[in-house]
């Protein structure tokens, strides 16, 4: 998928001013928040199994490698075969090249955020092959032009019933109709040929278990068994990172994943895929693939950022921020939006070229409190601020002012006189109000909110007189 | 009643934005520490604690001024802000700063322990049950990010809230959300900055109470200022330590 994060402030404004949307953000606003709170109060242990959690994802980052030769090798004693993708492009090629092998004219997909990243769908129809989303999320995103999603979880997060059924009508020609079970049946319907005419399954993977080399997925719709198990092929498509030990740690994990996103205790479908159709299997694929994909991810290993190779991509942290809940997933201007995607979308596509990303945050730490895996978000974002001004990415005028900030504040006789000096212009500016209406040096204050009025005095300057007056 | 004086010490961090634009918050927290039976220094060549800085990534400004407030502070039992997010800069980011100079790392460590936001101070530490002040008149209670996060600061200013008679406490909803305040954000990206603050207004609102109280001076600006740009100039916006120490009228 292109980035498109450096347009960041543009998109924000559009996303501010568009009515609709703004309506089906403050509709859904808090309900994944609220719904989580209730499942952690009632599951005694989060604390607990948050502190395993993420100590297992943290234990298979000191030794991925590891992890991952032994997945391939049981993968293969399985009867998969493990392709191992440098980048989206690689994966796109390599799965293309798999799709040619075996005759493959459509592809049914269960979600994939990987699939995202690499912009498989492209790529698939360029080489002449026919993607279908059946995740309905993402169903609903494909047949509104390729429309990307914008949320990891709720791919449709950002649009109301009306427009979904608005959309279904035109591209359907069906009649129009809100009751969302009627939707569902409706895409059903569409989807459910699709399922038994596809040659190739391809989904993504929440886990891939070292120790009998499955991959993992969890969802709450059919259709992820449905990808998997219908078609002659099946391709599991994800990022290196994703691979656990045991059985055992997919136990926890599960038990932590679906609370923080939905605040279920259990998703609908939690299915452990283990090679292709063996002799006397009913069902199943005849051949079964892995790609795992680096992308940046390898890189991230024993640097200040490794922390963030533990998400789950469970959503906690977008559900929970202010600022992604003001301005929606799109906004964000790549695959990973809110908290999660300002840190990896300037990992994997450059500090350059998402340069608001860092900053568009209030460091309210909310994220950070729910994350399951503790992934302390506002530090990396402010590692990743720290590395632009290293690299000299700011603009000049804010790396000046801080630098004088600091060069001020650090001769206190200097720094007394600024203040008393500033507090005399802001009073000057009020004109005798309590407040300043506008005001040129933080022109986005005032463009929101008016700046109240100093007092006539710095505190210095009142304690001194307090002293000499009292002789306190 | 502790005599005046007789528990030591107690060094007050002004911070620059109280120093700049409502020194009253500090004289008011003089007097509570002060009644709290501490003796209230303000050591004279202090500034900033250089949160500006490390926000925005300028590390080498943020430990400059680092290693003036450590050198400045360091000498006293207790360290007190009335900002849950300076005392938040001092107690958990301060050590960060000197992750490779183990001498400073152990000075801003030790700091840190003995560095305190007020209420937190007043509460945990002074074991204070008793405030000087008193208002008239219901005050709801914006929990501000930095010191509910950072340094746990939630039952504490309630706690002291409580104890004051004529005051009726309401908790508004979501008073955990962020106000959209953010340092410089509020200044860089304005429109999410306005957006955020207006939810957080319309809380206020609804909850009903004639005041609002909170422990920082970002949001307290943040907050009256979009309050006031709304037309609303009766929900009065109060810094939790001129409510406490009876600094401020309350509905008469
Ligand atoms: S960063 Fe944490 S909260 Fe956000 S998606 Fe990943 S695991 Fe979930």
């Amino acid at each position: 998928m292109e980035v498109r994060s450096m347009h960041f402030v543009s998109r924000v404004r559009q996303r501010l001013e568009d009515p609709e949307l703004q309506r089906n953000l403050k509709r859904t606003r808090g309900r994944n928040a609220a719904s989580r709170a209730a499942a952690v109060a009632a599951f005694p242990d989060f604390d607990a199994v948050r502190a395993r959690a993420t100590e297992i994802r943290a234990s298979v980052l000191r030794d991925l490698d590891v992890w991952l030769e032994r997945f391939e090798q049981k993968a293969i004693e399985r009867g998969a075969t493990v392709l191992w993708a440098r980048d989206g492009d690689h994966a796109c090629e390599l799965i293309i090249d798999i799709a040619r092998r075996h005759g493959v004219r459509t592809v049914v997909k269960s979600k994939s955020m990987v699939s995202e990243e690499a912009g498989l769908n492209a790529a698939l129809e360029a080489a002449g092959i026919r993607p279908v989303e059946t995740d309905l999320g993402e169903y609903i995103l494909q047949i509104n032009d390729n429309e990307p999603p914008s949320h990891i979880i709720m791919p449709v997060i950002h649009k109301s019933k009306e427009q979904v059924s608005e959309l279904f009508a035109r591209v359907h020609g069906t009649a129009p109709k809100t009751d969302i079970e009627a939707l569902t049946h409706e895409a059903r319907a569409v989807l459910r040929p699709e399922f038994l005419g596809a040659d190739m399954g391809l989904s993504g993977g929440n886990f891939l278990v070292a120790e009998t080399g499955s991959v993992a997925i969890v969802t709450n719709e059919g259709n992820g068994r449905l990808c998997t198990t219908l078609p002659r092929v099946h391709v599991a498509l994800t990022g290196i990172e994703k691979v656990i030990p045991t059985l055992e740690d997919l136990a926890t994990l599960l038990r932590i994943l679906p609370r923080s996103a939905t605040g279920q205790a259990i998703t609908n479908y939690v299915s452990m895929l283990t090679g292709p159709k063996q002799a006397g299997d009913a069902d199943g694929p005849e051949h079964m693939y892995f790609v795992l994909v680096d992308g940046g991810r390898a890189d991230l290993l024993g640097s200040e950022f490794e922390a963030m190779l533990r998400c789950i991509r469970c959503g906690a942290c977008m559900n929970h921020c202010p600022v992604y809940q003001t301005i929606g997933g799109h906004s964000y201007g790549w695959v990973y939006p809110g908290p999660m995607g300002s840190v990896l979308t300037p990992l994997y596509q450059g500090l350059d070229k998402a340069m608001d990303l860092p900053h568009a945050a209030t460091l309210c730490n909310q994220c950070g409190v729910v994350c399951p895996v503790s992934i302390p978000l506002p530090d990396l974002m402010r590692t990743l601020r720290e590395k632009q001004v290293e690299r000299g990415l700011r603009p000049w005028s804010e790396r000046i002012a801080t630098k004088l900030w600091a060069w001020v504040a650090a001769r206190p006789k200097l720094y007394a006189l600024g203040t008393r000096v500033a507090v005399r212009y802001l009073r000057w500016l009020a004109d005798g109000r309590d407040r300043i209406q506008v005001m040129g040096v933080a022109p986005g204050w005032t463009a929101e909110r008016d700046f109240p009025a100093p007092a006539a005095k710095t505190f210095r300057e009142l304690y001194a007189e307090r002293r000499r007056g009292g002789g306190q | 009643m502790v005599a005046p004086g007789s528990r030591g010490e107690v060094a007050l961090f002004v911070t620059c934005l109280v120093d700049l634009m409502r020194p009253s918050v500090a004289f008011s927290a003089l007097k509570l520490i002060e009644a709290a039976g501490y003796v209230a220094v303000v050591p004279e060549a202090q500034t900033c604690c250089g949160q500006p800085g490390y926000n925005s990534g300028d590390t080498a400004a943020a430990r400059a001024l680092a290693c003036k407030f450590i050198a400045e502070f360091e000498r006293f039992p207790y360290v007190v802000a009335p900002s849950g997010s300076c005392a938040g800069t001092v107690r958990t980011h301060y050590p960060d700063l000197f992750a490779d100079e183990p001498a400073w790392r152990a000075r801003a460590e030790a700091l840190a322990a003995k560095t305190f936001e007020l209420t937190q101070f007043l509460v945990d530490v002074a074991g204070v049950t008793e405030v000087p002040g008193d208002f008239n008149g219901s005050v709801t209670y914006h929990d501000s990010c930095s010191g509910l996060r950072e340094l746990g600061v939630k039952q504490q200013p309630r706690a002291l809230l409580d104890r004051m008679s004529g005051v009726k406490r309401i908790e508004m909803r979501e008073c955990e959300d962020c106000c959209g305040f953010g340092g410089l954000f509020a200044v860089k990206y304005p429109d999410i900055s306005g957006a955020i603050v207006q939810r957080k207004c319309e809380a206020i609102r609804g909850s009903g109470a004639y005041a609002v109280a909170l422990g920082d001076l970002g949001c307290m600006m943040n907050i009256e200022g979009r309050l006031r740009r709304n037309g609303d100039e009766l929900t009065q916006v109060i810094h939790i330590a001129e409510l406490l120490a009876g600094d401020v009228g309350g509905q008469g």
